[in-house]
């Protein structure tokens, strides 16, 4: 029978060769250490691990190798992994005003308590190509802060003044959500939003983001605080009676502050926008509290009028691994479903060619 | 790091197969009806059958024998990969026969030959929700299904009859199951609808990215819609198989060259291959090309 299309074990084995043959490369080039990505690709890994939803820097970065840098294929395999894993517990919400800040800034105040901290940012940096950067130059040593130093969100000093709502809070006795154990319904509450947000492409949400910037969807948004760094993660334990350290890991958090005029129901104040991110990632956790703050149109009786604001379409076509599975499934055979789409074409075909032929009666046997 | 490589029978955790085989209980209780399941992620990718693999994998038992095609074949490059997938996790029996086979896992096809009681047909569901292109929200749907509200569907078949003269759906027909809910069938061709009908078989349907999963009991009336002056009917084929000279089957149209040569095969394999060995001929068989020898063999 037709070959072409039937592949086979042994084409599909000869093609993971050539895969693994493409993903080495020059066999005469040292290969890259899984620790030389961690290391020195460190964003990557980082979206990585957000968007896979699973904070381990070396799984990640075995992951970004073994998919060629391909960071959709990448978040798919630590998916694929992180699913299998056993649950044992829910650790508690982790506390941001915590954060040992290494980056911290404000674009509603010009000075604050902790003050700005721009730590390692490509803010200001001139995107000039640096061939420095090419042979092996040794690195100057930062100057660095000491770490350590907690510092007030500037949420809490707007709340001080009761200019804005409140953190987010679930109505009593809701019961919060777990995207990744229980199939997804809609309207969907705010705490599961949050998490396919979190998990959702950066490039959507971006794109997202942006449209709400220009019109579609306007927030009135400002950055009330942008922090990245280290916080502790505790879980729980009903047996010891408290909760315990399982340890540090670095988020990215967000809090957008928006212009809202008040309600009947609502005196005029600010409202949040909320993003949070594992690792370094303040372009995905913007993008996120501008989506969260556009999504948030029943509590604020807006009405939805763009696509930021449709929580329907903003969650189905957010995460990046379903998106890409489906799309790129249009490769698979589809010979059966096209054969009777042939057929009925060509019948159609003869229909027309009978109608301009037969001229009326033609015309009125197709419409029949 | 070696550790990390153990997996449990088929794949999935106890934890997860016990939720699945819940909504597949669930589907069974309420024919036609999608329940919504918490869909895992699998180790390939959406869109590529992962419905279809995780009700696989929750029903799939060590003394199973297992099927997998697509398009009608078990040598299509996906249907080798999931039936591999299935022998490294469950060390389970496969087989390309269907009458062999006690769980089928398909994309876009039923096999010719009548399915008997005890066997599990498992479908691959890209987008079970048969209104979704009517009706995109899932909010919307919802209510439409629960209130049995079908007249949009309706009016799309008779749009189809006033501009074309016929119904224009030639695959995921849409079917009404025990004359309660309008089911999309998967993106089988209408020539399938008929075998869903009052199947000895058991046919679960799974749709991973949806996270839905939904289900034909055995003997369940399965009727494809359609209007009294316009009666539902199938494709029908001019020739018969070129290979094993089968008739009233699905034929794939196979180009032979670039000056408009085709030949018309069955789409089921299995069925082919069976017919053949049994002694039938079509016309190429008689006359072998290289095509034809290839597959012979």
């Amino acid at each position: 029978m037709y070959v072409a299309v039937k592949g086979g074990e042994a084409a599909i084995a000869n093609a993971h060769r050539l895969l693994a043959d493409r993903r080495r490369g020059d066999r005469a080039l040292p290969s890259i250490t899984i620790e030389q990505v961690v290391e020195q690709l460190g964003l990557a890994v980082d979206r990585v691990m957000a968007e896979a939803s699973l904070y381990d820097r070396a799984l990640a970065a075995l992951a970004v190798r073994q998919a060629r840098g391909d960071m959709i294929e990448a978040i798919f395999i630590l998916r694929a992994y992180r699913t299998t894993l056993p649950r044992f517990g829910y650790s508690e919400p982790i506390d941001t005003a915590k954060i040992k800040v290494e980056r911290r800034v404000s674009a509603t105040y010009k000075d604050l308590p902790g003050g700005q901290l721009l730590g390692p940012t490509f803010d200001y940096t001139h995107r000039l190509l640096d061939p420095s950067l090419i042979a092996e130059e040794t690195v100057a040593e930062p100057a660095v802060k000491e770490p350590g130093e907690h510092v007030m969100r500037v949420s809490d000093i707007l709340d001080g003044e009761g200019l804005i709502e409140g953190d987010g809070r679930m109505p009593e006795g809701h019961v919060m959500g777990d995207l990744t154990r229980e199939p997804m319904e809609f309207p969907m509450a705010r705490d599961l939003r949050l998490q396919a947000l979190a998990r959702g492409d950066e490039g959507f949400l971006l794109a997202l983001a942006y449209s709400t910037q220009r019109g579609y969807g306007r927030t009135h948004p400002f950055v009330g605080e942008v922090r990245i760094g280290e916080v502790e993660v505790e879980l729980d334990l009903p047996e010891v009676g408290f909760a315990v350290s399982l340890g540090v890991i670095r988020v990215t958090e967000c809090q957008m502050v928006n212009q809202f005029k008040g309600s009947a129901k609502q005196p005029p104040q600010f409202t949040r926008g909320y993003g949070l991110v594992f690792g370094q990632s303040e372009r995905k956790a913007m993008s996120m509290s501008l989506v969260d703050r556009a999504l948030r149109t029943d509590e604020f009786s807006e009405d939805i009028v763009a696509p930021a604001q449709d929580q329907e379409f903003v969650i189905s076509h957010a995460d990046n691994v379903q998106a890409t599975g489906f799309v790129e499934h249009l490769k698979l055979p589809h010979y059966v479903d096209f054969q009777a789409e042939l057929d009925l074409v060509r019948r159609m075909r003869r229909d027309y060619e009978a109608a301009r032929t037969g001229g009326e009666d033609g015309m009125k046997e197709a419409a029949e | 790091m070696n550790d990390l490589a153990t997996y449990n029978f088929a794949y999935l955790d106890e934890q997860t197969k016990r939720m699945i085989r819940r909504a597949i209980l669930k589907a069974i209780a309420i024919p036609g009806y999608q329940v919504p399941f918490a869909s895992r992620e699998m180790p390939m990718p959406y869109g590529w059958g992962t419905g279809g693999v995780q009700v696989t994998a929750s029903i799939l038992g060590p003394g199973d024998v297992l099927k997998v095609i697509d398009q009608g074949a078990d040598d299509t490059t996906n249907a080798v990969s999931i039936r591999a997938f299935f022998q490294k996790v469950a060390n389970v029996a496969v087989t390309t026969r269907t009458k062999e086979a006690t769980i089928i896992q398909t994309r876009h096809r039923i096999p010719e030959e009548t399915l008997k009681e005890g066997q599990t047909l498992v479908y691959q569901v890209p987008i079970p929700e048969p209104l979704r292109f009517l009706e995109p929200r899932e909010t919307e749907t919802r209510k439409m299904h629960a209130l049995e509200e079908y007249g949009l569907m309706h009016v799309k078949l008779y749009e189809d009859i006033a501009r074309n003269g016929h119904i224009a759906t030639t695959y995921a027909y849409p079917v009404k199951v025990e004359g309660r809910y309008v089911m999309d069938p998967s993106p089988t061709p209408k020539f399938d609808n008929p075998k869903m009908h009052m199947s000895e078989a058991l046919q679960l349907f799974g749709a991973g990215r949806e996270k839905r999963i939904y289900a034909v009991p055995p003997y369940t009336e399965v009727v494809s819609l359609d209007f009294e002056d316009h009666p539902f009917e199938i494709q029908k084929f001019d020739k018969p198989c070129a290979l094993c000279g089968a008739e009233n089957v699905y034929l794939d149209e196979v180009v032979l060259d670039d000056k408009g040569g085709r030949m018309f095969v069955c789409s089921d394999t299995d069925h082919c291959e069976d017919r053949r060995a049994h002694g039938h001929a079509g016309h190429m068989l008689a006359r072998p090309t290289p095509e034809s020898q290839e597959a012979a063999e």
